[in-house]
């Protein structure tokens, strides 16, 4: 392997009392890769989470950041990583700049490189008409980019994002993720959610977890392939029996769903041949459509299962 | 260095806090009228001790008392200025900040308690001004005054350690508070519980322990270096337990 890792986890366990809230998760984090962490509410998510950042000590396991030991060396460790937790850590108190500069103390950036760093994290995150205003009068969009624009004010290498967009209105929602995005392109993302668009969006891999296990972790390009269509939904006025659909080419099976609506399994699509006998035959075509597995239908099955499916690819193969 | 930051960042929001404001305006105003009390009974009998050889001085009749009445008035105020410390973070999941930083527990710990102390420090010297004030006048003893001050500071210092642990406890400042009135307010109490318990042993250990009686010393003008190692002892057996409570955030919940 060229490309270096930035991140790389192993056999994270943690436990709480006889509750395994993580169990023995393996994962590396590559330079510039946002990587979606996918879960139910309380699969473990944030736990890991917070032992990666250093908030909580993990029972057992190792955490390698750019090659330094999270656990035995935590000050170095920390200053490569920036983390914004399901709540932002704020001091309603104080202004944005007050707080952003007070955050870049804290990180050690040295006093001539403060202004710049609090001008670089306020410019990212769009807080410039905000700067003199105090963080409790903000509105929870900004409240939450004022968390993001802390997690990144010391430029670390990797940006750990909690739920950013929970509580968000639409269009603020859209803005984070834009900004997620952007960040992507300087640091490398972990972002952690169990909103499933927003992983398509902003991701290049994914992976879910689940009951404190890692059940699945593949690229999204790959991810968009298993969701390709594999069947077509057609509705008609007047719907032929199942038999003369069978015939059609490219037709692999056949499924009433009632009110004249079909379900037509395929390898290689027969829209079009449907369409051209619908006409033909007047069966008044209504509808035609390709029926898409999304990210969703994935999710569901793999967290819903009883037995975890052997889904996880090696690194190797993505 | 950090330490520095996240104490000034303290400070700096302990005076954006109304809280902070009405507590230095309502004990500056109780300060000055026990420090009036204690100057018109000084006036009233000074004729009398103008008769005695070897009289106590104004410094003596108007400061210590000053000093040791404000003592109590300090215990009960510093559970007020120290419970939101590291309760109130926790409340507010800001904790996390500062965990995620480039920094130890113990310069967290550290940070917040000097923040804190530099507060004090500025009741104390606010204090300090009224029997200096006096200097205008006649003449003060500037060296018992010192030591009643120093020993002031050291108490509170103590409390406010005790503070920082009681905060680092619990997350609801009010809790924290309490908490650290009780023990104050024990560690005040030994003193006159020990005269009632029959074993010399116990009511010499019971005395030792108690706050009072070493501040006392020092507010008379009697600075032993056992009275300082015993303030010291306080502080930094409560700031070590803070930051082991802190570390054990991390460890298990």
């Amino acid at each position: 392997m060229t490309t270096p890792l930035l991140m790389n986890i192993e056999h994270l366990t943690r436990e709480y009392g006889s509750l395994k809230a993580v169990n023995q998760v393996n994962f590396d984090l590559k330079r510039g890769e946002v990587l979606g962490f996918l879960g139910p509410n309380g699969a473990g998510k944030s736990t890991t989470m917070q032992m990666i950042t250093g908030n909580l000590a993990p029972s057992e396991g190792k955490i390698t950041i750019n090659g330094i030991d999270l656990l035995d060396n935590p000050k170095l460790a920390k200053a490569e990583i920036g983390y914004l937790p399901e709540q932002p850590p704020l001091y309603l108190e104080l202004s944005v700049g007050e707080y952003l500069k007070f955050c870049a103390k804290l990180n050690g950036i040295q006093r001539q490189k403060q202004v710049n760093a609090v001008n670089y994290a306020i410019n990212r995150c769009g807080l410039g008409e905000v700067r003199d205003r105090l963080i409790a009068n903000l509105s929870k969009g900004f409240q939450q980019r004022v968390g993001i624009a802390q997690a990144i004010i010391h430029t670390p290498s990797i940006v750990i994002l909690d739920e950013p967009t929970v509580g968000l209105d639409p269009i603020q929602i859209r803005e984070i993720r834009k900004l997620i995005r952007e960040l992507g392109n300087e640091h490398s993302v972990i972002l952690s959610t169990h909103i499933l668009p927003e992983v398509q969006m902003t991701c290049d891999r994914v992976q879910i977890i689940n009951k404190g296990q890692l059940v699945f972790s593949d690229s999204i390009d790959s991810l968009n392939q298993s969701m390709q269509a594999t069947s077509l939904i057609a509705r008609f006025e007047n719907c032929p029996s199942i038999e003369t659909l069978r015939a059609i080419s490219n037709v692999e099976s056949v499924e009433d769903l009632g009110e004249n609506k079909v379900r037509l399994q395929y390898k290689t699509s027969p829209a079009k041949q449907v369409a051209i006998e619908a006409v033909n035959n007047q069966w008044g075509l209504l509808e035609l459509s390709p029926e898409q597995k999304t990210l969703e239908q994935i999710f569901v099955e793999i967290t819903s299962s009883e037995k975890l499916p052997e889904h996880t690819h090696s690194e190797d193969a993505a | 260095m950090s330490i520095l930051s996240i104490a000034s960042r303290e400070l700096r929001s302990l005076f954006l806090s109304p809280l902070a404001w009405s507590i230095l305006g309502v004990v500056q105003f109780i300060f000055a009228y026990i420090f009036l009390t204690q100057l018109n009974t000084f006036i009233q009998i000074q004729p009398q001790l103008a008769n005695l050889d070897n009289a106590p001085g104004a410094t003596e009749l108007i400061a210590t008392p000053l000093f040791a009445t404000s003592a109590i008035i300090f215990m009960l105020v510093i559970p007020l200025i120290t419970m939101r410390l590291i309760a109130g973070e926790r409340a507010n999941n800001s904790l996390t900040l500062l965990f995620s930083a480039p920094l130890s527990i113990t310069e967290i710990v550290l940070g917040k308690f000097f923040g804190v102390l530099g507060f004090l420090v500025c009741m104390a010297l606010l204090l300090a001004l009224m029997p200096l004030s006096l200097g205008f006048a006649g003449t003060i003893d500037y060296g018992l005054l010192f030591s009643a001050w120093i020993g002031l500071v050291l108490l509170i210092t103590s409390f406010a350690a005790i503070g920082v642990y009681m905060s680092s406890l619990s997350k609801q400042p009010t809790v924290a508070a309490i908490s650290t009135f009780g023990i104050l307010l024990m560690l005040w109490i030994l003193d006159w519980s020990s005269s009632k318990v029959a074993d010399a042993n116990a009511t010499g250990a019971l005395e030792y322990l108690s706050m009072l009686r070493h501040f006392e010393a020092m507010a008379k003008g009697l600075f032993s270096s056992a009275d300082l190692l015993y303030f010291i002892i306080i502080t930094t057996t409560f700031l070590v337990l803070s930051i082991r409570r802190l570390d054990g955030d991390r460890l298990q919940r």
